[in-house]
Order: C-alpha cells, then sequence, then structure tokens
C-alpha cells in the first residue's frame, strides 16, 4: 500500500500517521470515563492524558493539512 | 450490532482510506481529512456510547470535554502558527504528547489495578491480573515512555537546541538499559502486591532514559528517520492501549500506524541508500577519521557581481536548495531572483534531492510557501540529466547532498547516497555562511574543484544582493 510514495509525500504521510495513532486518546477517554470521583491519580493523569492525545490528533491533523495546502494550487500529477 | 461497534468499524476504514490516500498527491488531503472525520466519530461515539463490562456509561464528562478543548485549542495554536520550515519539529512534539497518552493510560491502569488490591503480603500481583492484561500495560508504558523521551529529544535536535552526544560503549549500555527495563517490569508482575509499583514505575524510568539515549547520539540530518520509526512506536503504543481495552478501532489505527510507520521508515532509509541500523547506530563510525579523503586544496571566491553578470547571460540557471535556505528564510528572494533571471530570459529550474532540508519535502515545502511553481522543481534523476547542458548552478545552503565524497570516498558517511552531479555544469556557484562543514559533519571536495566558486554570506542577503545587482544590468 505505501509501496511507490514521492519522496515529497513522506512528510506529509508521516505526519498524518502521526495523527491517527492520537486514537490513543479514546484509551484516555475510556480511562478518564471510568475513574471514580475520589481517585484523583486516575482523574488528573486521565485528564492530562486526554489534553495529550487530543494534541496528538488536532496538532496532527492540523499540520498534515497545512502541508498539503501548499500543494493544492500545484498538483495535477 | 451495537452502534459503537459499527462506528469503530467506519473508523477504522477512514483510517485505511486516508492514509491510502494520503500517498497519493492528487487525493492526499482529501485523505487527510477522512480520516480526521473517521477519528472525531470514534471520539464521541465512545464518549456517549461506550458501556464497561458492568453496562455502565462512561462519567466525569466535564474532565473529559474540558481535556478535549484545552488540547484541541492549544493543538489547533500550534500547528497553524508554526512556520513551514518548523514542520518536522512538531510532527516530532506531536507524537511524544501521542506517546505520552499511551504511557499514563498504562500507568493509570496499573495504579488501578495496585490500589484495587489492597497491597498485602500475601496476595501476588500475577494472581490478581492475567498475563493477557498485564502485558499491554506493561507494553504500552514502556513503548509509550520511549516514543514520548525520544521524541522530545528529537524536536530539540530539529530546533537546534539539543547536540550530539555520545559515549563510548553506549549502544550496549542502550541495550542493557532496555533489557533492565523489561527485567524491572517482569519483577513487578512477579513480585507481592506490596512491592509491585517501584519495580512498575523503575521500568518507566529506565524507558524514559533509553529514550533520551536512543535519539540522542544520531545526527539532526537522519532526524527524519528516527521521527518515522518514533511514530510507528507510537502506533504500537496504541496498539497496546486497543489490547488492553479490547478496543477495535485503538487497535486497528494503531496497527496501521505501526505498519505504515515502518515502511516509511525503511523508504526514507533507501533515499539515503544507508541501512536502518546503520542510521541508527552508525553514528559512531561516522565521523570515521584519518581513513577518509583528505579535502585539500584552494578555493576560489566569486563576488556577487561577477555573479550576477554570468546568471543573468545564462541560458540555464539550476539552484539547489538545502537547508541554508530555509535557516536563512530566504525561500521569497530566492523566488524574486528566480522571476528577474526569467525577465532576462535565463530559463530556471531547482534540483530537490530528496533528503534536502531536514526532511523528505522539505525544500518543496520551502519554496511552494514562496509561490515557486511547482513544475519549475526538478527531482534528483531529473536534474542529473540537466547539468549537463546547464550554464550555472547556484547552490543555495546545500552540502551533503551535493558531496562528491558519496560517490568516490567509500570511507564517507555519506558514501553511496545518490548525489545531484552538480559537477556536470559550467559552472557552479556555493552559497554559504563560511566553510564550515555541513550536517554530516564532513568536508565537501566540491568547493575545491576548478569550475566551482564559493559566495559567501547569508542567503537572503546575498541573493538580495544578487537581485540589485541583476536588476542593474
Amino acid at each position: 500500500m505505501i509501496g511507490r510514495v514521492p519522496s515529497v509525500l513522506h512528510t506529509p504521510l508521516m505526519s498524518g500517521a502521526n495523527a491517527i495513532h492520537g486514537v490513543v486518546i479514546i484509551g484516555a477517554i475510556i480511562v478518564m470515563g471510568k475513574a471514580e470521583s475520589d481517585n484523583y491519580v486516575a482523574l488528573i493523569l486521565g485528564f492530562l492524558a486526554v489534553i495529550l492525545g487530543t494534541l496528538n490528533v488536532v496538532g496532527g491533523f492540523v499540520v498534515t493539512d497545512r502541508m498539503l495546502g501548499m500543494f493544492k494550487k500545484k498538483k495535477d500529477k | 450490532m451495537q452502534l459503537l461497534s459499527i462506528i469503530y468499524i467506519i473508523s477504522s476504514v477512514t483510517f485505511i482510506l486516508g492514509l491510502k490516500m494520503l500517498s497519493n498527491p492528487a487525493t492526499a488531503r482529501k485523505g487527510n481529512l477522512i480520516a480526521a472525520g473517521g477519528m472525531s466519530i470514534a471520539i464521541i461515539g465512545t464518549i456517549f456510547l461506550y458501556k464497561d463490562d458492568t453496562g455502565n456509561n462512561l462519567h466525569n464528562y466535564g474532565w473529559i470535554f474540558g481535556g478535549i478543548v484545552i488540547g484541541g485549542i492549544a493543538g489547533t495554536l500550534a500547528a497553524k502558527k508554526v512556520k513551514m520550515t518548523a514542520m518536522p519539529e512538531m510532527v516530532s512534539l506531536f507524537n511524544g504528547t501521542g506517546g505520552a497518552c499511551a504511557a499514563l493510560i498504562s500507568i493509570v491502569e496499573f495504579d488501578h489495578i495496585y490500589k484495587a488490591n489492597t497491597p498485602s503480603e500475601s496476595t501476588w500481583f500475577s494472581d490478581v491480573v492475567p498475563l493477557g492484561h498485564f502485558l499491554p500495560i506493561a507494553a504500552g508504558a514502556i513503548i509509550g515512555s520511549i516514543s514520548f523521551a525520544g521524541s522530545i529529544i528529537a524536536w530539540g535536535k530539529l530546533s537546534g537546541n539539543v547536540k550530539d552526544h555520545s559515549f563510548k560503549g553506549q549502544h550496549i549500555f542502550n541495550i542493557i538499559l532496555l533489557l533492565l527495563a523489561i527485567t524491572s517490569v517482569a519483577y513487578a508482575y512477579d513480585a507481592n502486591m506490596n512491592f509491585a509499583n517501584i519495580p512498575f514505575y523503575i521500568t518507566v524510568l529506565l524507558a524514559l532514559v533509553y529514550g533520551v539515549l536512543f535519539v540522542l547520539p544520531i545526527g539532526g540530518a537522519d532526524m527524519p528517520v528516527v521521527i518515522s520509526l518514533l511514530n510507528s512506536f507510537t502506533g504500537v503504543a496504541a496498539a497496546c492501549g486497543g489490547f488492553l481495552y479490547d478496543n477495535k478501532v485503538m487497535l486497528t489505527g494503531g496497527i496501521l500506524v505501526g505498519a505504515a510507520g515502518t515502511l516509511l521508515t525503511i523508504l526514507m532509509c533507501k533515499a539515503m541508500n544507508r541501512s536502518l541500523l546503520n542510521v541508527l547506530v552508525g553514528s559512531f563510525g561516522g565521523s570515521v577519521k584519518g581513513e577518509q579523503q583528505k579535502t585539500t586544496g584552494n578555493y576560489k571566491e566569486i563576488s556577487i557581481n561577477d555573479a550576477a553578470i554570468t546568471m543573468s547571460y545564462s541560458h540555464k540557471v539550476i539552484i539547489v536548495p538545502g537547508y541554508g535556505l530555509a535557516v536563512a528564510q530566504a525561500q521569497h528572494a530566492c523566488h524574486e531572483l528566480e522571476k528577474i533571471l526569467e525577465d532576462k530570459g535565463v530559463e530556471v529550474k531547482y534540483a530537490i534531492h530528496p533528503v534536502a532540508g531536514r526532511m523528505p519535502g522539505h525544500m518543496n515545502v520551502l519554496l511552494a510557501e514562496a509561490d515557486v511553481s511547482y513544475d519549475k522543481l526538478l527531482e534528483m534523476e531529473q536534474a542529473n540529466e540537466e547539468f549537463k547542458s546547464t550554464d550555472v548552478v547556484l547552490i543555495l545552503g546545500a552540502n551533503d547532498v551535493v558531496n562528491p565524497a558519496a560517490k568516490n570516498d567509500p570511507a564517507s558517511p555519506i558514501y553511496g547516497m545518490p548525489i545531484l552531479e552538480v559537477e556536470e555544469a559550467k559552472l557552479v556557484i556555493v552559497n554559504k555562511r563560511s566553510m564550515k562543514p555541513g550536517y554530516a559533519g564532513i568536508e565537501n571536495q566540491l568547493f575545491f574543484q576548478p569550475k566551482t566558486s564559493m559566495l559567501f554570506g547569508d542567503a537572503k542577503g546575498v541573493l538580495q544582493q544578487l537581485i540589485a545587482e541583476v536588476k542593474t544590468l
């Protein structure tokens, strides 16, 4: 599937894959969602994990889009 | 079938489809959007529809949404405001956040088990936690930590804050470190409840240190490969989370990125014509002293005036951009020069080496930002055909990609890497700030060759002076 990728797409592809592994945020949501209200470790670390996961997802997709936006006018291949 | 399961299947499909579309220029942007859409419904679906073993929904919505809002705003701001030339380090930073997220999940889950089984002398960890449940926790903690720590170092290297460091026997030390981390967590599993937590957290610590030491000795020029590898690590860490919760979308996403990331890493190595092992470990043998061909000789300098005249009266000029152009933020000036020369009837093109700059595609992005037309960019093979019919090659801050040692000197660290054959042209003008070696730290014989002249100075300043001169001609 990723056999013949033009080298110019290596970085956006890596960035896109980066965003996709942000799916780990689902785990963070589950952890947070199951935490009892007196379990501060779970609440605080879970909260941090959700923030970090979101950063991965949102940052990842936005950065990838920006990279690809640069090519939009020029690509005709 | 449950709605959430259906949503997860759809999301998984968007990931696969999105990634496939990302490998094709025409569909890349849409692919990214599709994957983002799939991610969004998976997240929303999980928040509202997830039911645990006892059939309860998730709660703590305030915390969850709060975290998402904070992360979302911070992520969007950071991603939108970062300079295009800092893209590679941003990818590394976001990769690190993913790794940290995975590690934290493992830590919380471990802590949950530990606390739930009030430490007692007679309970053994392995009695309470089946191996199948513990393994993803352990793996997620280790891999996530390595990925997080390594990504932060990679980010530091690319932003110029972190230098290369290595010490003798480091790769042995690293391997021992990793083995210790694994042993520690195995010990935790085998220990009795009272004592299981310390070895577990030692494991996390060791993994973090390993992550740092893993990346620290590798040169900045090789960072793209390292980041790609760390990317696949985080994918695997995400898959561990998927195993932990038997969550299909995490499993798919994680395994997909783990596999794709590995493939991409190998592809990048091929473009440099070096093996992955050589990239990761070869940095120690890289700076071969003594054996390497000595670069001696005199170099010539050319004045702005002469350079301007020569280029203006050429038929064809090819520009070779490199990291120096990015550092000087001179891409706009470069485009200006291109336009002025074209007004004078000179054909101007750009030769882009696959690993020029700090990332594959770095130069393309840089020039695209300056509105350079895409059809002026030549890939290496095309460029190498055209150099023989080129009057002047203007090298702007590129070094290793035009170093003939890659062809001639078997002792050189870059030996075997395909380069841009600029010496085929009639005249080569090299713009650098000084004679100091480039990123790979090796001398460049090109500078001492008869057809080459040096034009010292910051790329932006030099280009602006050239533009001014050409205008007067």
